[in-house]
């Protein structure tokens, strides 16, 4: 479903900082599985989720979804694709302070124009469906860590997008924690939901879920696991 | 078309909260800008009140108004003069009018003594304004003596307290019966104080001043359109210098604007990463931040207005009345006529909203292009 | 020159919109000249993120020149006691050789800003941005002209003398005059209404059948322009009098006033609204074999065209309507 070719990505470009997180990555994704990125921190698995998810255009090479090459389109269109394909959820999970649950979930919504009926009957139904329908008038900042994992994954999930990508969904959850969002990716991927997310715990590494295990060291692949 | 209103509620919605949010911030910012509307608004709301209360005064006024002059000063009108004028082609009436100033030491004012047209006082009578009245605590049927330019003290009995209704210029005002106001003043016999000329037809007034000023070389006529358009230069100019002087504040705004909304705060930064990370376009985050420009705008536009209409309508302008009035000796009380006039507060519209706005558009695209991965990265 | 808030208003905004557009101009050329779509580097990232400034902008700019033509207006018509002979705007106006002008190039830079945006709009919709080149340069055109405007402000308000005796709408829009305004003014009712209603019908039914067919889009912008002028000569000739009930009283800018209801603005925003959006569905033809564009444009002029077409349909019921319900005969 995406195909990446020869993609490289460079932060201050001709400046004295240069960085290249990517040095020339060539990649498929398959729909309807969970692949993990795995790699010690800064080996470019960031970078490249968000080169995968149409949040940032590789300095060069190509990136395709759907055979549909992404890779040099401006901004207001990538950001249309990604709001129809791509649902995320952030390592910090990344909630807005001040608004309450329901409000969070709804938020990626709004530029769509969907009514506002609409869109507060489905972030319902989406916190039900996570356990959180008794929170959801609670401000974000008052909510747990796991509860603020699963707000974020009901409003990466909004837009009914095809693919979860999820960067480091463990790093700040304890064990317990931890296990219950596995449980809910087992569930995604009994859906035959596509998933991507980076992540070097071994609970998600080494999960049954994980379909397709990436591994990568600077900026670049080691090696494929099937 | 339904979904783009949709998307503009949505946007109006998530901006309101987010002021609301940052309550403290936006206050400050709410309470300078409707400061400067208050002000602006009212300087111009006064000028303009003042400017149509002397257009209402001038509309009674005669067409023209003939002086004489010896020495280039002003001068009474001897017997004989008005006779020469005769018959004019174009005027409707010519009369001789008596009126003078009288400084009273009681109140330390100068007050406009007249003798009305119409011969309506009656000897030994007085007719006085409203602001006058108030100052020496005079009504209807009580006596009030004037010490005379022979040096005796006058009597006389009030008949009557002028109306509020257009008070700048009649505030100071004495009508007086004719007898009286020569005795009073020892003004000679057969001598007026100047001419006014009645002139139908507006086309012919320049026509008639130009033979007046021929047939009458040592006279010069005054015309009304000349007055009210003096008039009206004077309070534009007036309102003008105000305003000059206070385009610095509208500057420091301006850069307080900017500031404002270029120092975002780390939190409101955060928000608009996420906002970009989750699907908002660079469009939408501008589009939303230009509607808190326009509700900020829109908010204290109102309130300074409001504020000013009432400090300038109910209260009569205490903080500029000293500044821009400065024409009367005996300051009138003020019951100005509420006006509001659209060419004003499209003025002070482009006073306000527009230096705000030109100033956060920058800010706002600044803003608005942070990267969406950003908040990835960090 | 007479000090007056409002005049200072008015040149503060064309001050602020020259200035906005001349430091964008320096980035206008970076992007005629380093624009590429397809690379990804980050100057190319840059360049893309200023667009949005510029369009926002132009936006800026065009809602400016929309109030202050309002402003410019309304306060030739309050200054217009001032002079001798003046008894509303179009005395003031042509108390000396700049009013009209400023006031046309006034009008001139709105339009042509609805024609950028236009382009403007068809282009974001494309993924390639292929007009970019052209739409900056074109921002470039759009800086000469609104200059032009803030000078041509600047000389009619310095050059104001109070005491010039100047002509009103009296003397130039009466049938005697020999002027265009004059002659405007002469025509005598029946062929100015025949101009004025198949101008209108003709600008309607171009829009119409663009909308529908989506063909003749040139047409469009043509009709829109020339049902502007005979919309604005059918108003000095006949539509004013009705509204005015008074033979003579030719005057476009009076039905403005509260005197009269403000009935003028029933009149001037569907007109301005509908010849916008002919102008730009017209702008956006040349580009229209595009291949990015070719799904876009018939869309989005065929949009325009409609509102045009709405537009000039209901300026017409309007103008009937004051006609109808006035108690002024012209015509036996």
């Amino acid at each position: 479903m995406i195909e990446l070719r020869d993609v490289k990505k460079a932060f201050n470009q001709g400046q004295h900082n240069e960085v290249w997180a990517l040095s020339g990555i060539s990649l498929g994704i398959e729909a309807k599985r969970v692949t993990a990125l795995r790699g010690p921190s800064g080996s470019g698995k960031t970078t490249l989720l968000t080169l995968i998810g149409c949040l940032a255009r590789p300095t060069s090479g190509r990136v395709t979804l759907h055979g549909r090459d992404i890779s040099g389109l401006p901004e207001r269109f990538l950001t249309e694709i990604r709001r129809k394909t791509f649902g995320f959820v952030f390592q910090q999970f990344n909630l807005v302070k001040g608004l309450s649950a329901i409000e969070n979930v709804m938020l990626p919504a709004y530029p769509t124009g969907r009514p506002h009926r609409e869109l507060a009957q489905r972030a319902e139904a989406l916190l039900e469906r996570l356990r959180l329908a008794h929170r959801r008038d609670a401000r974000a900042e008052w909510l747990s860590g796991g509860e603020q994992q699963r707000v974020a994954i009901a409003r990466a999930l909004i837009n009914d997008p095809e693919v979860l990508v999820a960067d480091e969904p463990t790093a700040n959850l304890d064990t317990a924690l931890a296990k219950e969002f596995m449980a809910i990716l087992e569930s995604f991927g009994a859906e035959g939901r596509t998933v991507i997310l980076t992540s070097h715990d071994p609970l998600v590494t080494e999960s049954a879920v994980v379909g397709r295990l990436v591994d990568m060291r600077d900026g670049l692949l080691v090696e494929h696991h099937e | 078309m339904k979904s783009w209103i949709e998307k503009q509620r949505h946007l109006i919605d998530f901006t309101l909260s987010s002021l609301l949010r940052r309550r403290g911030r936006n206050l400050g910012l709410l309470v300078v800008y409707s400061l400067l509307v208050f002000v602006l608004a009212s300087a111009m709301l006064y000028s303009h009140a003042l400017r149509r209360e002397a257009a209402v005064i001038l509309e009674g006024a005669p067409e023209v108004v003939l002086q004489r002059l010896v020495a280039g000063r002003h001068d009474l009108i001897p017997p004989g003069y008005i006779d020469k004028i005769g018959q004019m082609r174009g005027v409707q009436d010519i009369r001789g009018r008596l009126w003078g100033y009288y400084y009273d030491s009681v109140v330390k004012a100068n007050y406009t003594f007249m003798v009305p047209a119409d011969g309506s006082v009656a000897k030994g009578a007085l007719v006085v304004g409203p602001a006058l009245a108030r100052q020496r605590g005079l009504e209807a049927n009580t006596g009030v003596s004037f010490r005379a330019y022979s040096g005796e003290l006058r009597s006389f009995i009030i008949a009557d307290v002028l109306p509020q209704a257009s008070e700048i210029a009649s505030a100071d005002l004495i009508l007086i019966n004719e007898d009286d106001f020569r005795a009073f003043f020892n003004y000679p016999a057969g001598h007026y104080t100047d001419v006014a000329l009645t002139v139908a037809n507006a086309k012919e007034v320049r026509n008639v001043a130009n033979k007046l000023s021929k047939l009458l070389p040592d006279s010069r006529p005054i015309l009304r359109e000349e007055m009210q358009r003096t008039y009206a230069s004077l309070f534009d100019w007036r309102e003008g210098i105000m305003l000059a002087l206070l385009s610095a504040a509208i500057l420091a705004f301006a850069i307080l604007a900017w500031e404002k909304a270029s120092g975002l705060s780390a939190d409101e930064k955060r928000e608009i990463g996420i906002l970009k990370a989750i699907g908002w376009e660079t469009g939408d985050v501008i589009r939303m931040k230009l509607w808190e420009g326009g509700l900020i705008s829109l908010t204290a536009f109102l309130l300074g207005f409001v504020a000013a209409y009432v400090h300038v309508f109910k209260f009569g302008a205490p903080l500029f009345a000293p500044v821009l009035k400065g024409w009367a000796v005996l300051y009138p009380r003020f019951d100005l006529v509420p006006v509001i006039d659209g060419l004003q507060v499209a003025t002070l519209f482009f006073f306000t909203v527009f230096p705000y706005m030109a100033a956060v558009l920058v800010p706002i695209w600044r803003a608005a292009v942070t990267d969406p991965d950003a908040v990835m990265r960090s | 020159m007479i000090f007056q808030p409002a005049i200072i208003a008015l040149l503060l905004a064309s001050a602020v919109s020259v200035a906005m557009l001349f430091v964008a101009a320096p980035f206008a050329l970076q992007i005629i000249r380093h624009w590429d779509i397809r690379s990804g580097s980050e100057r190319q990232l840059q360049l893309e993120r200023r667009t949005y400034l510029f369009s926002t902008l132009a936006v800026f700019v065009m809602a400016t020149q929309l109030l202050s033509l309002l402003l410019f207006v309304f306060n030739a018509d309050k200054m217009s006691e001032m002079f001798v002979g003046a008894m509303c705007a179009v005395g003031a106006l042509n108390v000396n050789a700049y009013g009209f002008p400023a006031l046309i190039a006034q009008m001139t830079v709105f339009f042509l800003a609805a024609g950028w945006l236009a382009v403007n709009y068809v282009d974001t919709r494309a993924p390639d941005y292929p007009l970019v080149r052209i739409k900056y340069a074109a921002l470039l055109v759009l800086l000469p002209a609104v200059a032009a405007v803030l000078w041509l402000q600047l000389e009619y308000f310095l050059n104001l003398r109070a005491d010039v005796i100047t002509s009103c709408c009296g003397s130039l829009f009466s049938e005697d005059t020999k002027s265009l305004t004059g002659d405007m003014a002469a025509l005598s009712p029946i062929p100015a209404m025949i101009g004025f209603y198949v101008a209108l019908g003709l600008a309607f039914a171009t829009a119409a059948f663009h909308a529908q067919t989506r063909r003749g889009g040139y047409a469009v912008a043509a009709t829109s322009i020339v049902a502007f002028v005979a919309a604005l000569t059918g108003i000095i000739a006949f539509v004013s009098l009705y509204i005015y009930e008074h033979p003579h009283h030719h005057c476009p800018f009076c039905i403005l006033k509260p005197e009269y209801d403000w009935q003028g603005y029933w009149l001037y925003v569907p007109l301005f609204a509908a010849t916008a959006c002919g102008i730009g569905a017209g702008a956006v033809q040349p580009f229209r074999r595009v291949e990015s564009l070719r799904e876009v444009i018939p869309q989005v002029s065929a949009r325009l065209a409609a509102i045009a077409a709405a537009g000039f349909l209901i300026f017409a019921a309007v103008a009937t309507v004051f006609v109808t319900r006035s108690n002024l005969i012209l015509i036996e």
